[in-house]
């Protein structure tokens, strides 16, 4: 395949570009924050990546997407907490239960569609947030510690920040490759078929369930793999990892990035997330310029800038920010 | 050519108070087109739904080549060879015309838990949808957005995408419906051709089209078959005539 020069193009390379160089600026600057938010955009990047795969391009809104970033986190914290730091017993597991989560939610809300979808995928992540609310040996509602990152022997070191941060990074690329070849498959194109027009795939054939609820566990299995990251990340769990605003911030980085395309999640996540950081920040300058004093209370209303942003968004760039960039219009 | 393809024994469905299908009976012999015609509301769609699997009937059997089909799955009788078109328009808008055809063959190309290999690369797919898009007329449309193309291009992809399911039989849902003269002569004359292979069930308003292409004609009304015979029976039929003929013509001469 020729890459061609189009603004889109050089847009996504130059973003590939400054997170493959960022751990260099950051080791150059000593400034380690970067390196440590953009971890954390990566690892929620992947989440994003996998629920576009079911939203995006099967047309599947889960609204409980954060319950596999809890299930990754539950089962690698739980599992430290027992002794087993493991990251070949840790990990496997942690995308096993996910994905047999993602089974059981799937064969289940699969069934229906539209707004029941929905809220059947959202009731399964209130009831996982809820038993996460009540695991006290894995401290309730104030969360856990994890007091040893997932141990691979001396394969490698995910204690060390740089190279944790370019395992995230690769595992990104690795899950955005995965999503690419699958929604170009076989199995890719009956779901999108099943999105466009589900009814025809089935009188032409397809029986359609069984490939939409692949489609949904493959998703779930990623997200799990998300959810592992972010544990690692923070080393720390709590409940509010898959609190439902987390799904709907998910829903929100697939949306602004945009969802017809397997990179748009990416930039969505960057893009929002880098946003929620420097949005408080632009705003206590503007307000410190205008007043000629610091105004802390202003700070707070920084969801204030980004809700009309993503409103305009919504309205005038049905593609997301990536569709934007690309000048092609969806829907 | 005296086998029964398509049996329909006893049909009846029921939507609240109206009978849409009142213990239908019917044979399709292998090999003919056999149309139904009928007033508005006489149930002819409801009558495909049925034989096609999205509609439960009440009671009643279908059978198709001697197979008991009445309580298989859509996707199943698709893959025993039985292919429906739409009445309404029922495509993949946001793919190109290519897709939707290659889509219909990839149906009946085993399953699809292919996970890695460009599809659109298979020419295993591509080329019978060529093939089906050729017969229609479309080829020169293939990488058409099929939102960008014209009710009358919509009709004929609608149709190459039962054919290229590789069907024994077809269930032709009104598929002049919204065509213009032109458009119409199109059709049947791509349905005359395809005659030859195939059996079809037409469901048709368009008598004139119905008349020059069917072997048989059955005629429902209000859910019920009043009658069965080859064309100039059924136009000679009195009880036709004044249940659906005569009507139309009082239409016509308003």
């Amino acid at each position: 395949m020729k890459l061609r020069v189009t603004p889109r193009n050089v847009f996504v390379v130059a973003l590939l570009a400054m997170l493959v160089l960022l751990p260099v600026y950051s080791s150059v600057t000593g400034n380690t924050f970067m390196v440590t938010l953009f971890t954390r955009i990566i690892i929620l990047a992947i989440a994003a990546v996998s629920l576009n795969l079911i939203m995006g391009f099967g047309g599947m809104v889960s609204f409980g997407h954060a319950a596999y970033l809890g299930i990754g986190g539950y089962v690698v914290g739980i599992l430290a907490k027992e002794g087993i730091s493991s990251g070949f017993i840790q990990w496997p597991l942690a995308l096993v239960i996910s994905g047999l989560f993602a089974l059981g939610v799937g064969a289940l809300s699969l069934r229906t569609r539209g707004v029941y979808f929905i809220m059947i995928t959202l009731a399964f992540a209130q009831m996982v947030y809820y038993v996460a609310n009540g695991l006290d040996r894995y401290g309730g509602d104030d969360g856990l510690t994890i007091q040893r990152r997932s141990d691979f022997g001396g394969l490698i070191d995910l204690s060390n920040r740089t190279v944790f941060y370019y395992l995230c990074l690769a595992l990104l690329l690795a899950t955005v490759y995965l999503v690419w070849r699958l929604i170009n498959s076989r199995f890719g194109l009956v779901i999108q078929g099943a999105r466009s027009n589900e009814r025809r795939m089935r009188a032409i054939g397809f029986p359609t369930f069984r490939y939409k609820l692949t489609c949904f566990v493959i998703a779930g299995v990623l997200c799990g793999l998300a959810g592992v990251l972010l544990a690692n990340h923070t080393n720390f769990i709590s409940p509010a990892l898959m609190h439902w605003t987390r799904s709907g911030d998910l829903i929100v980085m697939a949306v602004l990035g945009g969802m017809g395309t397997v990179i748009g999640p990416v930039i969505g996540a960057v893009a929002l997330l880098v946003l929620e950081e420097t949005l408080p920040h632009m705003i206590g300058f503007v307000s410190r310029v205008v007043t000629g004093q610091e105004v802390a209370a202003a700070k707070e209303y920084w969801q204030l800038i980004l809700g009309p942003m993503l409103l305009l968004i919504v309205i005038y760039a049905r593609g997301g920010i990536e569709g934007l960039i690309s000048g092609r219009r969806r829907g | 050519m005296a086998d029964t393809l398509l049996k329909i024994d006893g049909l009846t469905k029921r939507f609240g108070g109206v009978l849409a299908s009142d213990n239908v009976v019917l044979d399709v012999t292998a090999g003919e087109l056999h149309a139904i015609i009928g007033p508005n509301g006489a149930g002819k769609t409801t009558l495909i739904g049925q034989l096609s699997g999205e509609i439960a009937p009440d009671s009643g059997r279908v059978h198709f080549d001697g197979r008991d089909i009445t309580a298989l799955p859509v996707y199943t009788r698709s893959a025993l060879g039985l292919a429906r078109s739409f009445q309404i328009t029922s495509l993949f808008l946001d793919f190109t015309a290519l897709d939707n055809v290659a889509l219909a063959v990839q149906a009946h190309a085993g399953h699809s838990f292919h996970f890695w290999q460009d599809a659109r690369d298979e020419s295993a797919l591509r080329e019978p949808a060529r093939a089906a898009l050729a017969r229609a007329g479309l080829s020169a449309r293939e990488n058409e957005i099929v939102a960008n193309m014209s009710h009358g291009e919509h009709r004929q992809l609608e149709l190459a995408m039962a054919l290229a399911t590789k069907p024994r039989m077809l269930l032709l849902d009104e598929p002049m419906a919204g065509l213009g003269p032109e458009e119409s002569a199109r059709m049947v004359q791509t349905l005359r051709e395809l005659k030859r292979e195939l059996t079809i069930l037409l469901i048709e308003h368009d008598m004139e089209a119905v008349f020059a292409l069917a072997d048989r004609i059955s005629v429902l009304v209000y859910g019920r078959v009043i009658a069965s015979g080859a064309p100039d029976a059924i136009r000679a039929n009195a009880e036709v005539r004044q249940a659906y003929l005569g009507e139309q013509e009082a239409v016509t001469h308003v």
